[in-house]
């Protein structure tokens, strides 16, 4: 028998109320499972069982208050003969419960469904920007207005205000940076946020039928619709794709790979060599890895060096800090590192910002070559490709060598054609021309 | 220090917001990512706490669906209460035993940065024994309500800065028979950005956090 008791939840907490019973007398319990609640001062807290076992009378009812350590059920261990093997964990230590931390392992409480809420008609915000009469803004601006302003590259005098006074509100640049540019025929759904209660559905598209399924976008689908929305407008996007003989990093890649993982116990890819290549090609080319900021260009003395990680349902570039000063070891290192972490959902926020430049590796899905988005506030990404053997013409005769397509989506505000290519031809001349050792 | 990532969801439905307050607590239960504090403004809505009372409801359902009015059941602690725009709602969703293992220290705390915040626009806020939340001579101005599994929170406060108080008509707040008030009807015209950002600072002082505003761009 093990006593359950109302848990102390705190220094000034002598008594609380039991609310709700989750289990009823003769219920199997397992050690950890949510067994009642309480609340206490406003906090509504569940508790878990302390063993496993049935679970006796229950000797305070709904609703009774109870002192601490009270004792307010209690529990048979081992079930009522239970036919032998299999389940019931063996014989728990018979220690009295001790006072149960407030754990309990309410499964991720399954959200209700999300109740397609009749939309209030209040706050159908118009979207009044085709009003295109010029002005200063009207009122003051709050700070978090100039900011947006200025990391968008938003004139604040295209913006209609609807705030206070005609005050311009983060709402009115969130319309505004969603409306399509200029003369844009018609163009698909752009990303809408949230402007109706019930988010992301346009207004009037909404009707679910029988041959579709709406579903509210999460969080991180908005962001990185709005992210891919703004970088698009802010950005003049350009890609250029140069072909990489990857033959000397395969055979060094090959030699090595084996005793790595033994070592490091993690497979050598392709992903750190590029990596390398490029920190390399960046510090030739430093206005590659810099930013802009209205009218000044902003060049990092440092290189932070961002790696797109695709994750279950979105993606997240967390960021190798100071990557010039690691080798192919230690860039692979954290890759694996922050790939996995991301995938747990575990980066720090730091580990997620102040990147300089990103790589995005579309190559492990089977890709050759594609078109990246730049990760703003940065002026270029690279696009790898993926590693394939091919037939190539050397010196008039054909030669098997391992290839791939590296791609360079660059911001022509900033980096001239040219430029973009000197720079994608510095990654590609030391990865053709691999001297580095790599353990 | 610790860390607290701050992220500001804006206007999004209640079920929908519990449904990111979940998913980050249960996170949080096996151990993984790091303490948040989320700001929400939720259409309107009036949720029902695990101490509810029927008869704090004023209303029938139909009246309230006619108003425009979405009715819940949570399992915060606390009664009866409204939600919906002018107000600031946030959802503290933390380990506590990073910090005090102590629901009482917790809910004294979150009433300490509500007073400390309305100190900064010139309220004169205060508890009153008793009865958790945050009270003015004019009225409650804030109102708590927690919920506690595995001593990790979710649900939090919701501070009126303009709310349309008309709407508190169809409940009794909180089972008191007591007048509700907002920072606009104290005559204090706050722009709700400069109230989070007072939320943000006090929370952190009070907490012991590092606080991390979330980072446009975050996501590619």
């Amino acid at each position: 028998m093990t006593d359950v008791v109302m848990p102390q939840m705190g220094e000034s907490i002598v008594e609380g109320t039991l609310t709700k019973w989750l289990k009823k007398t003769g219920d199997k319990v397992e050690r950890d499972e949510p067994l009642f609640e309480i609340s206490t001062d406003k906090v509504d807290t569940e508790i878990p069982s302390p063993a496993a076992g049935t679970l006796g009378e229950l000797l305070v009812q709904e609703g009774q208050t109870v002192q601490v350590n009270a004792v307010v059920a209690r529990i048979s261990e081992g079930g009522n003969g239970a036919p032998a093997a299999a389940a019931p964990p063996p014989a728990q230590p018979a220690e009295p419960a001790a006072p149960p931390p407030a754990a309990a392992a309410l499964p991720a409480v399954a959200a209700p469904a999300p109740a397609p809420p009749p939309p209030p008609a209040q706050e159908i915000k118009q979207t009044e920007a085709k009003d295109k009469e010029t002005r200063e803004p009207a009122g003051p601006l709050s700070p978090l207005v100039r900011r947006m302003a200025r990391e968008n590259n938003i004139d604040l005098s295209q913006v209609t205000g609807t705030g206070a006074g005609g005050r311009i509100t983060k709402e009115d640049l969130e319309t505004f940076t969603r409306q399509p540019v200029a003369s844009a025929p018609a163009p698909r759904t752009s990303v809408t946020r949230a402007a109706s209660p019930s988010p992301a559905v346009p207004i009037g598209q909404a009707q679910p039928t029988a041959k579709t399924r709406i579903e509210p976008m999460s969080n991180m689908r908005i962001k990185i619709a709005e992210h891919m929305v703004m970088s698009k407008r802010v950005s003049a996007h350009v890609t250029t794709v140069h072909r990489v003989d990857m033959t000397r990093v395969a055979k060094m890649r090959a030699k090595h790979k084996d005793d790595f993982a033994a070592r490091y116990g993690m497979s050598l890819t392709f992903l750190p060599f590029v990596a390398r290549a490029t920190v390399e090609a960046l510090g030739a080319f430093p206005i590659v890895n810099a930013s802009i900021d209205g009218t000044n260009i902003i060049y990092h003395n440092e290189i932070h060096l961002g790696i797109a990680v695709a994750l279950e349902n979105g993606l997240i570039v967390p960021v190798i800090r100071n990557a010039d000063e690691k080798n192919v070891l230690g860039l692979q290192r954290s890759i694996v590192d922050l790939a996995s972490r991301a995938r747990a959902r575990q980066l720090k926020p730091d580990e997620i910002q102040g990147g300089t430049f990103s790589i995005t590796n579309f190559g492990s899905f089977g890709s050759v070559f594609a078109t990246p988005i730049i990760n703003q506030p940065q002026v270029a990404i690279l696009g790898v490709g993926t590693v394939e053997k091919v037939p190539v013409v050397i010196d008039d005769a054909i030669a098997i060598r391992s290839q791939c397509y590296l791609a360079l989506t660059f911001d022509h505000r900033l980096i001239d054609g040219a430029l973009g290519d000197q720079f994608t031809g510095k990654v590609k001349s030391v990865l053709e021309n691999w001297s580095e050792e790599v353990l | 220090m610790r860390d607290c990532v701050v992220e500001d969801l804006g206007r999004i439905g209640f079920s929908e917001a519990f449904g990111i307050q979940s998913k980050i607590a249960s996170e949080r239960k096996q151990g993984l990512g790091v303490d948040r504090l989320l700001f929400v403004e939720h259409p309107h809505v009036i949720t029902i706490g695990r101490n509810g009372h029927e008869e704090n409801l004023l209303a029938k359902e139909a009246t309230l669906r006619r108003a425009g009015i979405e009715l819940h059941e949570t399992d915060r602690g606390g009664d009866v209460t409204y939600h919906g725009p002018g107000q600031i709602v946030a959802y503290p969703i933390m380990d506590l035993r990073e910090w005090k293992r102590d629901v009482g220290a917790f809910v004294r705390a979150i009433e300490q940065v509500l007073i400390d915040t309305l100190e900064d626009f010139r309220i004169e806020a205060r508890r009153i024994g008793g009865l958790t939340g945050v009270w003015t001579d004019a009225g409650k101005i804030a109102a708590i309500g927690v919920h506690l599994s595995r001593w990790v929170s979710t649900h939090g406060w919701a501070l009126n800065v303009s709310t349309d108080l008309e709407y508190f008509q169809y409940i009794v707040p909180c089972g008191l028979s007591r007048p509700v008030t907002s920072m606009a009807a104290l005559g204090v015209d706050a722009n709700i950005e400069e109230v989070k950002s007072a939320l943000i600072a006090h929370f952190g002082q009070i907490f012991d956090f590092e606080m991390q505003r979330e980072i446009v761009g975050l996501y590619i």
